[in-house]
């Protein structure tokens, strides 16, 4: 159905409003980066705590209003994760969305994971880094191999493992977001690894917003230049989130979260 | 010359605005697909044909290409790490793989709930799926032929105006067979087709591309 002129014009207008408020607007409103150390989880609030070696993975089922978070102890970890909606795995995490919809590749505090299917999976509620790639994705055994001189142990490999022992296979396996890898882009479109963007403790606070399946894979960034030194254990404690409030800074960072938040609302009224 | 007068053509499709679209292309074809009227995304699809668990991969397209964009040489990769096919032409100079497909659901979170209810590329994909015994599990980061989408160093991530000219086209040789799938982006509420979807065509010939 062709468009008339003033329905090109009126959807061309909004689509510019909605993007200076994504991309001038959003962003002064975030909250700067936890401090290290920071964000102290009471005792009584934690549910479970794993560390998991170099090159291996972990499965955490998340309900609504449980937390993980991720520890980089050494500052030489990065951790790749994906993540279903535990009552339909078809529900599952989606990095175009997120970047999309966001109006940004740059995810930090205050900024949300999206599902396939216009609903929040998780809240980034606290991130002492900001430096995470949503575009890359996680090692595989040919960027192992490349990097290491020999077969080893990495990310494709261990999702494909952690799905099937759940019941999923490789066409459930979705592009995944890998925290504490400092991805950039120079002007010509080139990935480049920001240095000094790392650093021993950094942490993110990742909170359910719907029952969740996820899987954590501890392997190095197949852009990291320090592989194959970038090893180190990764530190997850799984947590009772504070109950969030009306002010959240999640739900209340731009219009777009703010209407995703109210359509995974209506999974759980 | 336009650029579907092509003497070895085995296949050609006037693909409407909106619509999907899908078809085998064999080893050593080429699937030409052409903007006709300009400003035209085209959303797309691989899978192997032989074993369709292994299909396009957006991820490991841009680590093995080291850059954001789809360009001319881009080898498009799956998830095991073969290489599907490349990109063997190019006129327009700037694709995208990074931002998906829309789909009524993320629709309705970037423009508002009354957009729900707009026909949109994951419809399409999950009713050419079908077809091929496959379902929206299938469906990951697709390409976005002539869909022009910047990413600046500090992370702003923009649909901007395409760059394509009318009868601009992109060339696709395939180096295994495949499963082509495309849904001709219905989207009228960002720049990606001009606010205004138009017809595609594609053209297959069993050369490689020019």
């Amino acid at each position: 159905m062709s468009q008339t002129q003033q329905q090109i014009e009126a959807n061309r207008r909004r689509y510019e409003e909605l993007r200076a408020a994504g991309q001038e607007l959003a962003p002064k409103g975030l909250p700067e980066p936890t401090a290290l150390g920071g964000a102290p989880i009471s005792p009584d609030a934690v549910i479970h705590r794993e560390e998991v070696p170099p090159g291996w993975y972990a499965t955490i089922r998340l309900r609504r209003g449980e937390a993980l978070r991720i520890v980089d102890e050494s500052g030489r970890s990065s951790v790749s994760l994906i993540g279903w909606r535990e009552e339909d795995t078809s529900e599952r995490i989606n990095c175009a969305d997120t970047v999309k919809v966001q109006w940004s590749a740059a995810i930090g505090k205050g900024r949300v994971i999206f599902s396939d299917m216009g609903r929040v999976l998780l809240s980034v509620i606290e991130d002492s880094s900001g430096a995470h790639d949503l575009l890359v994705g996680g090692s595989t055994p040919a960027s192992t191999l490349a990097a290491f001189g020999a077969p080893g142990r990495n990310t494709q490999e261990n999702f494909l493992a952690a799905a099937s022992k759940i019941g999923l296979d490789v066409r459930d396996i979705p592009p995944c977001v890998t925290f504490f890898a400092p991805i950039a882009l120079d002007d010509a479109g080139r990935f480049r690894w920001q240095e000094g963007r790392k650093q021993p403790g950094d942490f993110v606070d990742l909170r359910a917003e719907m029952n969740l399946i996820l899987v954590a894979s501890n392997c190095p960034h197949p852009l990291d230049p320090a592989r194959p030194a970038a090893i180190g254990p990764v530190m997850l404690v799984k947590h009772r989130a504070a109950a969030t409030t009306t002010e959240d800074v999640c739900r209340t960072a731009s219009p777009e979260a703010a209407r995703a938040f109210a359509f995974t609302d209506r999974l759980f009224a | 010359m336009s650029p579907s007068d092509i003497s070895d053509a085995v296949y050609i499709c006037d693909i409407p605005a909106e619509r999907p679209w899908s078809r085998l292309l064999r080893k050593g074809q080429t699937l030409r697909i052409i903007d006709s009227e300009g400003q035209q995304a085209v959303d797309a699809l691989l899978y192997c044909a032989d074993d369709k668990s292994e299909r396009y991969s957006s991820q490991d397209t841009l680590r093995v290409e080291g850059s954001a964009y789809i360009d001319l040489g881009t080898r498009l990769i799956s998830n095991r790490g073969r290489v599907m096919a490349r990109i063997t032409a190019d006129t327009c100079g700037r694709h995208d793989t990074s931002a998906g497909c829309c789909s009524c659901e993320s629709n309705a979170v970037r423009f508002g709930e009354a957009t729900k209810y707009q026909h949109a590329c994951r419809e399409n994909f999950i009713l050419e799926l079908s077809k091929h015994g496959l379902t929206k599990r299938d469906i990951v980061s697709n390409l976005n032929f002539f869909m022009n989408v910047p990413i600046d160093p500090t992370g702003n991530f923009t649909v901007v105006d395409g760059i394509s000219a009318p009868g601009n086209y992109v060339d696709v040789t395939a180096d295994m067979d495949v499963l082509f799938v495309i849904s001709n982006c219905p989207q009228v509420n960002n720049p990606c087709n001009g606010f205004n979807p138009t017809p595609i065509r594609v053209v297959v010939r069993e050369a490689p591309g020019l």
